[in-house]
């Protein structure tokens, strides 16, 4: 297998890579240090709505008082904060920062990319703000009322133009993994947004969209956008090429080929044609394709150099999430199976696997990249490594905890409610203690997220310790 | 890949691909999908319940699709037969949900025709079902020492509203339950008025 070379014909001599990058970082310091303090800000506000809702499991009657802080709105400013303010905004961040280094060409416009980030800030304030007041289009993903997607619109529209303008303008002549993962899922976000929130649909048509949008915001905006820095950040790191061109052009056009196809296995057994439901269940098992040949890409660009995670963070984080990526979605594969979704559908089952996915792969890929980056936008290495231990401990045992408790209490909820001898007050009581375990695990998450964002703040005012080696690194060169 | 117009066009013609596939084609097949002769268009004060309804978020924990029996026990647990195109041509935003934290309420109309029930259950749900985990939902309803000229009053049981008070549902509270009590999916689907929509 050809390895994708660290030395291209047109590599330029070391002297001149690095003041390249310098140049490169230089024009994204602005619009990714936006990008990256508006994603620590709503993954605060994120995880207090998560875990406010979750509480309400254990205390149905809190914060009923008035219809701003009730389940059913706290659940969705929960989502829409958690995947377009953090996943997003972080991701995207990632995805500016990265571009420019990678075709050799400073960020054409910051100023435009810096107003994108603005522009993203307000549609989640407006956006958030009017789904706790009650306005909703009231489709999953989809919750933000469709005047105010206007400006997530405009914002993507001008993010997707400054950097295919930036590439048009490339001295490279290859085109990176990454940049065809970003490029991609820059051009199919606004596509999916713009037509999923016409006015135009309703009944079981409207579900459809609903479901070909939503599972393509996880299939080909966050995930793309999650392996386009994976696929940065482990060869960098490690210092060492991916083992296998081919494969990572496979994983790259099966999955936009399978997974664009997936949405509708959120419909199983539901009122919509049966061929419609097979196609999407087809679809979603051959995504095995694509999740294979990305994970034996990492695993033996990996190999014989896993000691390497205990000296980076950023490795740490990326690979934990990279090996998520294979778990989470080979789980996803099984669960469109009619025989396993007529189990685990419509419970706390298909939650766990949500969270599995954007939490343990995409977020934890998002931490790992910030600890690269941040360095080297604000000249100044982490304080406190000791906090990015905590921080790396606290969020991998809480998604575990969260993970395995709803995994099991989704299943028995599932199967208890396939039996009509059990009454439905039976199939919630089976659930209580995997809600609360649910609850705990949701609090460890908070607390990982509070640890970061203390370090974060401490990070870019360049306070505490002035440490001359990256964290964790103990000598070694690492980052 | 060295092609800037591969990767552009491949994205395009991917996502094109599929929405054409997964929502193109099922439109063309469900255009012909008439409107079901039992089922009636939602009255003005039901559709304010319904964006109640949905500005609340009650779809995230009850879905309004009943499966097949060949696929669980819907049928047998009494919500009604099973879902089929027809039965949402008047609704939009669609509300089939994804969770049954709560019970499926497709047929809820039939299943509980009680307004009292709804009023009492929508109040306090544990007032109704002990095991309940749902949310309390007190803003629909005001506590008043006396009831006025056209309130419509609650019949609670003792103890659950402070004595000497008495609980009137709200409009909106009414709204609601008119909605909740015009789910009903119990006609034959395939008895249609009319031709396409």
């Amino acid at each position: 297998m050809a390895s994708i070379p660290l030395v291209y014909a047109d590599t330029p001599p070391p002297q001149i890579a690095v003041s390249e990058r310098v140049e490169a970082d230089r024009s994204t310091r602005r619009p990714v240090l936006l990008f990256f303090h508006s994603a620590v800000v709503w993954l605060l506000v994120g995880s207090v709505l998560g875990l406010v809702a979750s509480l309400k499991f254990q205390f149905p009657d809190w914060l009923t008082g008035q219809a701003v802080l009730t389940f059913g709105r706290v659940r969705a400013a929960h989502l829409n904060a958690v995947a377009y303010g953090w996943a997003s905004m972080a991701l995207v961040g990632v995805a500016v920062w990265m571009i420019p280094r990678l075709v050799r060409a400073p960020l054409h416009r910051p100023v435009v990319a810096t107003a994108a980030a603005a522009g993203w800030n307000l549609f989640l304030v407006l956006g958030l703000g009017a789904i706790l007041a009650g306005w909703t289009d009231g489709l999953e993903w989809l919750e933000i009322p469709y005047p105010i997607d206007a400006i997530v619109a405009v914002a993507g529209g001008l993010m997707a133009t400054s950097v295919l303008v930036t590439v048009a303008r490339r001295k490279t002549k290859h085109f990176y993994v990454s940049v065809w993962y970003a490029l991609a899922a820059l051009v199919w976000f606004p596509i999916l947004f713009v037509t999923a929130n016409l006015p135009v649909w309703s009944g079981v048509g409207q579900a459809a969209v609903n479901w070909w949008y939503g599972h393509n915001t996880l299939g080909l905006w966050i995930t793309s956008l999650s392996l386009a820095a994976a696929y940065y950040l482990i060869p960098k790191v490690l210092g060492r090429p991916i083992r296998s061109y081919w494969l990572s052009l496979v994983g790259f056009w099966a999955l936009a080929f399978f997974y664009s196809l997936n949405g509708i296995h959120h419909l199983i057994g539901g009122p919509v044609p049966t061929w419609l439901v097979t196609v999407s269940i087809t679809a979603s098992v051959m995504m095995v394709i694509p999740v294979a040949a990305t994970a034996v890409n990492f695993h033996t660009t990996m190999a014989g150099r896993f000691g390497t995670l205990r000296h980076s963070p950023t490795l740490a984080f990326t690979v934990a999430g990279a090996m998520i990526y294979t778990a989470v979605s080979l789980q996803g594969s099984v669960e469109a199976l009619r025989t396993v979704n007529r189990v685990t559908h419509f419970t706390h089952f298909t939650v766990g696997h949500a969270h599995l996915g954007v939490y343990g792969f995409a977020s934890m890929i998002a931490f790992g990249a910030m600890y690269f980056i941040v360095p080297r936008l604000v000249n100044w290495e982490w304080p406190r490594p000791a906090l990015i231990r905590w921080h790396f401990w606290l969020a991998l045992t809480g998604i575990a905890i969260y993970f395995v408790a709803l995994t099991i209490g989704g299943w028995l909820e599932g199967a208890w409610m396939l039996d009509p001898a059990k009454p439905f007050a039976a199939v919630v009581d089976v659930t209580r203690p995997y809600l609360v375990a649910r609850s705990v695990g949701g609090t460890l998450m908070l607390a990982a997220h509070c640890v970061f964002a203390y370090h974060y703040w401490l990070m870019v005012r360049r306070r505490g310790p002035e440490r001359q080696e990256p964290a964790w690194s103990d000598g070694r060169a690492a980052g | 890949m060295n092609r800037y117009l591969v990767i552009f066009l491949g994205a395009v013609a991917t996502v094109t691909f599929a929405f054409v596939v997964l929502v193109g084609v099922p439109r063309m097949q469900l255009a012909s999908a008439g409107a079901p002769a039992g089922l009636a268009p939602y009255a003005a004060t039901a559709q304010q319940g319904r964006e109640l309804y949905t500005s609340l978020g009650c779809h995230y924990c009850h879905s309004q699709q009943v499966r097949t029996p060949s696929f669980g026990a819907d049928s047998a647990r009494g919500w009604g037969r099973a879902s089929v195109p027809e039965d949402y041509v008047y609704d939009r935003p669609h509300l089939l949900g994804t969770m049954r934290t709560g019970p499926d309420l497709a047929n809820i109309g039939v299943r509980q025709p009680s307004r009292d029930w709804h009023y009492l259950h929508l109040y306090q749900p544990r007032a109704v079902s002990p095991y309940s985990v749902m949310p309390s939902f007190p803003f629909l309803f005001t506590l008043k020492a006396q009831a006025e000229m056209g309130d419509e009053i609650v019949n609670t049981p003792p103890g659950l509203i402070p004595e000497g008070k008495v609980l009137i549902a709200t409009p909106w509270a009414q709204a609601l339950v008119d909605y909740l009590l015009a789910m009903k999916h119990d006609y034959d689907p395939h008895a249609v008025v009319g031709g396409g929509r």
